[in-house]
């Protein structure tokens, strides 16, 4: 009877752990190889916990062994450039350039059409930003670089606010979060709900070849994103979720935990692209309602009470109904695929 | 080649011959023609560069740095708003010690929004440290373009040729193109300063402190100035190939036994040429001083091109607001000491024609010793007096721009 | 060209190594190790997450050493264990336990058809063991001190050696076959197996064989009666000796209709063999109820499921020929059983009683210092009795309770072996060491792979009734690889790469297959994310001490 059966496929972690001795090499996360690139490498100066480094040397790493390491990055200003390249040290591994704020999806365009012009098209560009420098300030610049469907890879690192500079908010701060220029003050404590923008459904209105979201909760998801990215050419945009330890107030060791909860919730979507179509969502495994989430973070602490029963009943529900659409809309549930 | 051709044309032909390998295009007035032209070229198989046509000049000046930090030779124009538009990027380029070529089709800026020439937008970026070299003649704008890379890669600093709009830009001249055979022996290729190479990575555009800022600004200031050595030579590899004289750093004009001496950049040295040459013929020791490089400020070579001169009279198209003349200034500075009367004739601005006759008027007042210390040529002073009048009558007097056009036209009315 | 690189615009990468930002930390991580729920249950101490890990990976040879670290009957254990270890298994909160006493059977069965073999590299060590009784415990004793070099010898009083594995537990449930081949192993590693060789004095015994030391594992063999008022021709038997009859070759008579007494696993084997020879009807009678039967419950459901017939809150009155008596009980308030009056007739042909088992302590009647309670032999936790080179273990010692399982008997013979080979040396034996426990409150289930347990095929109910061939057919290669990779490594790292992963500072060095990992305190900065993701909880964080 055996000898008749499908091989075993499980593997004990399967794909959710960084690596698994049970598969072989090639099939293992980059992330689990000790030859890895570090792209980002040891001694930044990031918070404990920052998910942004993580997500950065996710990417980066993943990035580098699908081009053999023929890779230039450009960064635009903001932590993950402030954390990485103090004088006199910096902890990038491969080609980088920060230039300003507003202007890294256009850097990257010259990047790549000056490697085209030079011969060199098979050096690979990704232009990587925070969600202020990605959503907010460097908005026009990437909607030029998408509409040019110039070759570059834009990594957004959305930690929904601005960090860097204090904890501000941005268009990609969520409804009743606490950011420093949004108080929770008055009748409607923290972020105005209605507000801000979903940059990877803009992206997708590009019909740029390829758009995805992914979190650092789900590294096999985002290094074979990554990988499909870069099997690609033209204007792509991969949307990392990374919370902030720091912004978020939560523990520094529930950074991957949060991100999890993001995508359990259906806060965050997690989906691929191509030309303007959804191609693909991940499903949710265990689906978790969003006050699981949003109780381990200081900047929703005000819908709580001090036991960590909620609070601002109206206000979950708002969260959850959020979390209710984008499970429809972008089909993360087996029951409304 | 001899051509009878646009400045834009002309300019687009020199970028051309240049081999750039990325152009960025931006379309703002005056500067509009000349990257169409570089992108017909391109699109015509004539020339082998990506043309990239960005959503903004700060999207231009971006693509430049991109292009520039992999060891591509990057070209892109503008004037006026575009250039305050990049500005964050103008200032970044140099700073992060990149080569670039730029053309800046001279214009005001606003408001009141003003699409003809002067120099405000090339002043306000002084400071950036950018190399800033003006043409007087769309055949300087040619060579000056050359010259331009030449300077960029070999400093690696950035350097914008300013080239008066529509004066020049629109103005239909024959000109000298150089053969390509030419410019190839001028121009080697580029060999950068620092590259993103995945084969030597370093990372570019650290984050600097207080505990080495100081140095890295006094270091990219003696790289920038590093042009005043470099420069005179240069020029003149490029006049012997050209067989022309190819400016340099200042360009003086009559200038043995001249009394007084009439300082400016751009093409409105032709005209202040013209009415010297009259002045000459009627007797008197009057001379002009071209500034071809405005930044870094040749100091020494106008201190002793001015070294005879009793009186000077600084004509320029753009002035400081609540000062004076900007070139004035800097001319002061370089003269102190001297205790010779230095004047500012601020004209041409928004396109005002500069009138040969009004420049004679204030050179003979100059040589009168009648000339005031500041000059507007040409400024409407009934109608700057009725604006000044209800100013001070009412508090909502309304834009003043709009108040003196319609002054302006009931005049012409009446 | 480098040197004229921009000053401070332009750095070279990797720079940032010289930024020790360890000490930032304000808590360290440290890997541990952690004791499973598995090992801490079982009986025998057996390494299950370590024989697991080997099996995960397909080395079943590896897995199977591991398991005879402890064990040297996996392929009987794998049958007859009640697998307590299944029972804690910290899986079962997440969908169900690991079935390891599958992969275990798998992998004795494996060793078998392979002909593994455990070599014995200790040196002849000159003293002789006696160990007398060839059940469990004492084969369990010899082979470890045959491990440790020492000349065994086992005496056995019945023909063949076994003890229950042989004459108690049915041959459905553990084939015959499994229990010769897996004590031939023991009798090629040079242990000495006397059959028929009754010992009627164990110090007389020890001193004609010029031993060094006596295990004392005779079991207990004895069926507990129990006075039932019965006519001449009832036909009442105890279920232990039935068992044995029947192993025997003496078929017993119990007729078309049988009742058995007793609410523990031998009533179970009763009750199921009986409809083997040929009862038409089984049914066991117990005086309380289902939960409170001693009988495991997958024993319990077999037998409902082959046709036994389950009589809870009834207790037996009399027994005559081709009937017995009952009287129905209930449960007063403290839980006691306790008779209602009202009384019923069951037809039976014959009545088994499986009330318990006694041991035949004969042959220490005349041994000093050998201490005994309530029939048993008093034991330290060192299986050592009052008197010096006497030890006991298996069902005849006093033990417990809860050891008197086959996989208990397996554990105290290993302890034996330990205190002998101490007590040889002139040294207290040393102890297993006792670690913290894993408890699932460590592990991060999200990790693993959602997978239902395999169940076991199972011959259909039906094709059982008449056969004593195997009721529980063993896992496919297939489905012990799954069932291995079930495993959550509850405490232990099991090198998924998780903590080399997550640092965001590339604070864990990866050491390669085998050497797990270590943490670089130079720029580990004590965030917690490897603790939080482990998965199996082998990372704590403690507070760092400058």
């Amino acid at each position: 009877m055996s000898a008749e059966r499908v091989p075993v496929r499980f593997y004990q972690v399967g794909s959710f752990a960084v690596g698994n001795r049970l598969v072989s090499a090639d099939r293992r996360n980059a992330q689990s190889d000790p030859q890895r690139a570090n792209s980002l490498t040891s001694g930044h100066r990031a918070c404990a916990g920052c998910g942004e480094a993580l997500g950065a040397r996710y990417a980066l790493d993943a990035a580098t062994r699908v081009t053999n390491g023929q890779l230039v990055a450009v960064n635009a200003t903001g932590c993950l450039e402030v954390f990485s390249t103090p004088y006199p040290e910096t902890s990038w591994q491969l080609p980088w350039l920060h230039s300003l704020f507003a202007n890294s999806p256009s850097v990257a365009t010259g990047v790549a059409a000056g490697l085209r012009s030079l011969g060199k098209s098979e050096v690979r560009v990704v232009a990587q930003g925070g969600d202020g420098g990605t959503a907010d300030i460097g908005m026009g610049a990437l909607s030029g670089m998408f509409e040019r469907n110039d070759d570059v890879l834009y990594i957004c690192y959305d930690n929904e606010a601005y960090m860097n500079t204090g904890v501000q908010r941005s268009s990609a701060t969520p409804g009743a979060a606490r950011t420093a220029t949004t108080d929770v003050v008055g009748e409607h404590p923290g972020n105005v709900f209605g507000t801000g923008k979903f940059v990877p459904a803009i992206a997708m209105a590009h019909e740029i070849p390829y758009v995805a979201t992914a979190s650092v909760a789900d590294l096999f998801d985002l290094e074979t994103k990554v990988e499909r990215a870069m099997s690609m050419h033209g204007a792509r945009y991969l949307h990392i979720l990374v919370p902030c330890p720091l912004g978020w107030g939560s523990a520094s060791s529930d950074t991957i935990r949060l991100s999890r909860l993001a995508e359990e919730t259906g806060l965050f979507p997690v989906f691929e692209a191509e030309n303007g179509e959804l191609t693909g969502s991940r499903t949710i495994r265990h689906r978790v309602p969003v006050e699981e989430y949003l109780r381990l973070q200081r900047r929703f602490s005000h819908l709580f009470t001090r036991e960590g029963e909620v609070k601002d009943v109206a206000t979950v529900a708002r969260i959850q109904a959020i979390a209710d659409r984008n499970i429809r809309r972008y089909r993360l549930s087996e029951e409304v695929s | 080649m001899l051509q009878q051709i646009e400045g834009s044309r002309a300019v687009a032909s020199a970028v051309a011959l240049c081999r750039p390998n990325v152009v960025c295009a931006y379309p703002i007035s005056p500067q509009t023609h000349i990257i169409e032209a570089i992108g017909a070229m391109v699109k015509a198989g004539e020339l082998d560069a990506e043309f990239v046509n960005v959503d903004s000049e700060m999207a231009a000046m971006s693509v430049l740095i991109g292009a520039s930090a992999v060891g591509a030779r990057a070209y892109t124009a503008t004037a006026s708003q575009g250039l305050l538009y990049m500005m964050e990027a103008v200032y970044n380029v140099a700073g992060l010690g990149l080569p670039a070529v730029m053309t800046l089709a001279n214009r005001a800026l606003g408001a009141p929004i003003n699409i003809w020439n002067d120099h405000s937008d090339a002043m306000s970026v002084r400071d950036a440290g950018w190399v800033q070299l003006f043409a007087e003649t769309n055949q300087e704008a040619i060579d000056l373009h050359i010259l331009a890379f030449s300077l960029a890669e070999e400093l690696s600093v950035p350097v914008m040729v300013c080239v008066d709009g529509f004066i020049l830009t629109h103005a239909i001249e024959r000109v000298d193109v150089p053969e390509q055979t030419q410019v190839d022996r001028l121009l080697a290729p580029f060999e950068p300063r620092h590259v993103l190479d995945p084969h030597d990575p370093v990372s570019i555009g650290a984050m600097v402190g207080p505990d080495a800022f100081t140095e890295v600004r006094y270091l990219a200031s003696i790289r920038l100035s590093r042009a005043l050595d470099v420069l005179p030579p240069l020029a003149q590899r490029h006049s012997d190939e050209l067989a022309r004289s190819v400016p340099s750093l200042v360009s003086p004009y009559r200038l043995d036994d001249a009394d007084v001496v009439v300082v400016a950049m751009g093409s409105v040295l032709g005209t202040i040429k013209d009415v010297i040459d009259e002045m000459r013929d009627d007797g008197h020791a009057i001379g002009a001083l071209g500034v071809s490089c405005f930044r870094p400020f040749p100091k020494d070579q106008i201190r002793d091109a001015l070294a005879g001169a009793s009186r000077v009279v600084v004509v320029e198209k753009a002035f400081s607001l609540g000062y004076g003349g900007i070139l004035a200034t800097d001319i002061a500075l370089v003269l102190s000491g001297r205790g010779i009367p230095i004047h500012t004739v601020i004209a041409g601005l928004g396109g005002r024609p500069v009138w040969a006759a009004s420049l004679r008027t204030c050179f003979n007042e100059a040589v009168d010793a009648t000339l005031s210390e500041t000059t507007f040529l040409d400024l409407d002073e009934e109608v700057v007096a009725r604006e000044v009048d209800r100013m001070a009558a009412t508090r909502r007097s309304g834009p003043s721009a709009e108040n003196v056009l319609r002054d302006l036209a009931e005049r012409s009315r009446t | 060209m480098s040197d004229d690189r921009p000053f401070a615009i332009t750095l070279p990468v990797g720079s940032s190594l010289a930024n020790k930002t360890g000490n930032w930390r304000v808590e360290r991580p440290v890997y541990v190790e952690r004791q499973p729920p598995c090992t801490t249950v079982c009986p025998a101490s057996e390494d299950v997450q370590r024989w697991l890990f080997h099996a995960e990976e397909g080395d079943y040879e590896s897995a199977w050493r591991v398991i005879m670290e402890k064990n040297p009957l996996p392929a009987v254990m794998g049958r007859a264990c009640f697998h307590p270890c299944e029972g804690s298994c910290n899986r079962a909160q997440l969908d169900e336990a690991v079935g390891i006493n599958a992969v275990e059977r798998f992998l004795g069965d494996r060793a078998l058809e392979a002909g593994w073999t455990v070599p014995v590299s200790a040196s002849d060590s000159g003293r002789k063991i006696l160990i007398i009784g060839s059940g469990p415990a004492g084969l369990s004793a010899a082979y470890f001190l045959r491990l440790d070099g020492h000349d065994v010898t086992i005496y056995e009083s019945a023909a063949l050696p076994g003890g229950m594995m042989r004459y108690g537990i049915p041959a459905y449930r553990l084939p015959r076959d499994v229990v010769d081949a897996e004590i031939a192993r023991l009798v090629e590693m040079g242990v000495t197996i006397e059959t028929e060789h009754s010992v009627e004095d164990a110090a007389i015994a020890m001193a004609d064989g010029g031993f060094d030391a006596v295990f004392v594992a005779v079991g207990a063999q004895k069926g507990r009666h129990y006075d039932i008022p019965s006519g001449d021709a009832s036909r009442v038997m105890d279920a232990v000796s039935m068992l044995r009859d029947f192993e025997a070759g003496d078929e017993p008579v119990l007729g078309r209709r049988v009742v058995v007494y007793g609410g523990g696993d031998t009533a179970m084997d009763a009750a199921r063999s009986a409809t083997r020879l040929g009862a038409r009807e089984a049914i066991v009678v117990y005086r309380r109820t289902r939960d409170r039967m001693p009988a495991h419950d997958e024993e319990i459901a077999d037998a409902m499921a082959e046709g036994v017939q389950m009589r809870w809150l009834t207790t037996i009155r009399s027994a005559q020929s081709d009937r017995v008596m009952v009287e129905r009980m209930t449960l007063d308030d403290s839980g006691a059983a306790v008779g209602t009056g009202e009384f019923d007739e069951l037809e039976a042909d014959s009545l088994v009683l499986a009330l318990g088992q006694d041991t035949d302590l004969g042959l220490l009647e005349n041994v000093e210092g050998v201490e005994r309670v309530d029939g048993t032999i008093v034991v330290d936790e060192h299986q050592r009795t009052g008197r010096r080179g006497f030890f006991a273990g298996g069902d005849a010692a006093n033990i417990g309770a809860n050891d008197r399982t086959l996989t208990g008997a397996i554990g105290q013979g290993r302890a034996a072996a330990r205190a002998i080979t101490a007590f040889l040396a002139g040294r207290e034996p040393e102890r297993d060491p006792e670690l913290d426990p894993a408890g699932f409150d460590r592990v991060n289930p999200w990790y693993y792979s959602d997978a239902d347990r395999t169940m076991r095929p199972r011959l259909e109910a039906a094709r059982r009734r008449n056969t004593f061939a195997e009721v529980v057919s063993g896992l496919t290669v297939d489905d012990a690889l799954f069932e291995a990779r079930r495993c959550l490594s509850c405490g232990n790292c099991f090198e998924c790469d998780n903590c080399f992963g997550v640092c965001p500072d590339n604070a864990v060095i990866k050491l390669g297959a085998g050497a797990g990992y270590q943490f670089n305190y130079d720029y580990c900065k004590g965030c917690g994310i490897c603790v939080a993701e482990c998965p199996c909880g082998a990372i704590d964080l403690v507070p760092e001490h400058r």
